[in-house]
């Protein structure tokens, strides 16, 4: 079984290095936080995982936790910053601003 | 009863294992942001709440005893967390995306 | 009341963080657990608590396994489109409007349109519904759908 909990930890890791992907060459900003925030996702689980193996998941637990909390506002401060700055497609209207014709 | 415990443990990370693997591979290959999300923001969520409730599991199966129980409430929160925060975040960034102007892709366009 | 509520789940809650139950560790969870009903009384709860509040808990666990039901149709949905290698989609923005009045009423269906096959919330107006859906087949689904009654009636808002 321990065996089996490392090679789904590394099932993971190569996951999170495909979603790494969208985070360097992602076309928007918006792209590379949601690509960090799936990634992040993903090292919440694999800080479970590893506290199974190493049998102090008593301990990883309290750090899984800290991390899901720290990714979800980091996402949301981010979307916040860029919802406010209007600057990730310079001159662009708002796409519902468009379509309702306001 | 251990083993059932661990087979049933191992398929549940098998199957979120699969849904995460989805997920990765619908944010390569979907053609623009929004269905982008759609891939994030679910896949992630069923995944995550599949890993955790097969590692909450396979705690319990050394033996059930009081602090073996915690930690599988706390895994269980966590779980219960990430499927509250997941769909927020994602609305988050889709309205972030609207407002900024980030345009859907369409059929037409991708024809064109 | 609400008062006594807040203070019991955050006791609860730091009696499983915690884990350890000697005098000590539990006063200083009374302690801190206080604290903090004191401080977010007025954040947590915004209306006051009715009558009705207990049986729009049991309703809305009723609710859940369904939801769960629809979360997995969904990234079954997601799962077959991206291993697809034609990936049949026809995106597109929808608008409706939703008569639901409450806030809680409006996070339910936000999230359970975001978690239910082809469609994601982008945004809520004053009672519109921006939705965001894969193809035209899962908006139409989305609007032929009895979830918005179903959370209408797990609020008591028929």
């Amino acid at each position: 079984m321990e065996d089996f909990i490392l090679g789904i930890s590394i099932v993971m890791a190569l996951l999170a290095m495909v979603v790494l992907y969208r985070v360097v060459y992602g076309p928007t900003v918006l792209d590379r936080i949601v690509g960090a925030g799936v990634i992040g996702t993903k090292t919440t689980i694999l800080l479970c995982l590893m506290g199974l193996i190493y049998k102090r998941i008593d301990m990883f637990v309290d750090i899984a936790l800290a991390y899901a909390l720290l990714n979800f506002i980091a996402t949301l401060a981010a979307a916040k910053f860029f919802r406010v700055r209007k600057s990730i497609m310079p001159g662009a209207k708002s796409f519902k601003d468009r379509e309702m014709g306001r | 009863m251990t083993t059932t415990l661990s087979i049933l443990s191992a398929v549940l990370m098998i199957v979120g294992a699969f849904f995460f693997f989805t997920a990765s591979i619908g944010m390569l290959r979907f053609p623009d942001f929004y269905t982008r999300m759609h891939a994030a923001g679910k896949g992630d969520t069923l995944g995550a709440f599949l890993m955790l409730s097969g590692m909450a599991l396979y705690n319990l199966h050394a033996g059930f005893t009081l602090v073996a129980f915690l930690v599988s409430v706390k895994i269980m929160l966590i779980a219960f967390f990430i499927f509250i925060a997941n769909p927020t975040a994602c609305h988050a960034i889709t309205k972030a995306a609207l407002d900024a102007g980030v345009a859907p892709w369409t059929m037409k366009e991708g024809k064109k | 009341m609400k008062y006594l509520i807040l203070f019991a789940a955050l006791f609860t809650l730091w009696m499983v963080w915690s884990g350890i139950f000697d005098a000590f560790h539990l006063s200083l969870g009374i302690i801190s657990s206080a604290l903090v009903t004191f401080m977010t009384h007025d954040l947590i709860f915004r209306r006051e608590i009715h009558p009705y509040a207990f049986q729009e808990i049991i309703r809305f666990l009723k609710y859940i396994p369904w939801l769960l039901y629809q979360i997995v149709l969904s990234n079954l949905h997601v799962a077959q489109l991206a291993l697809n290698p034609k990936m049949p989609i026809d995106p597109q923005l929808v608008k409706f409007k939703s008569t639901l009045k409450k806030d809680v009423s409006h996070v339910v269906f936000g999230n359970s349109i975001t978690l239910t096959p082809g469609t994601i919330t982008a945004d809520i107006r004053d009672g519109e519904y921006y939705v965001h859906a894969l193809s035209k087949k899962t908006a139409e689904d989305l609007l032929n759908s009895d979830m918005e009654q179903r959370i209408a009636h797990i609020f008591g808002e028929e």
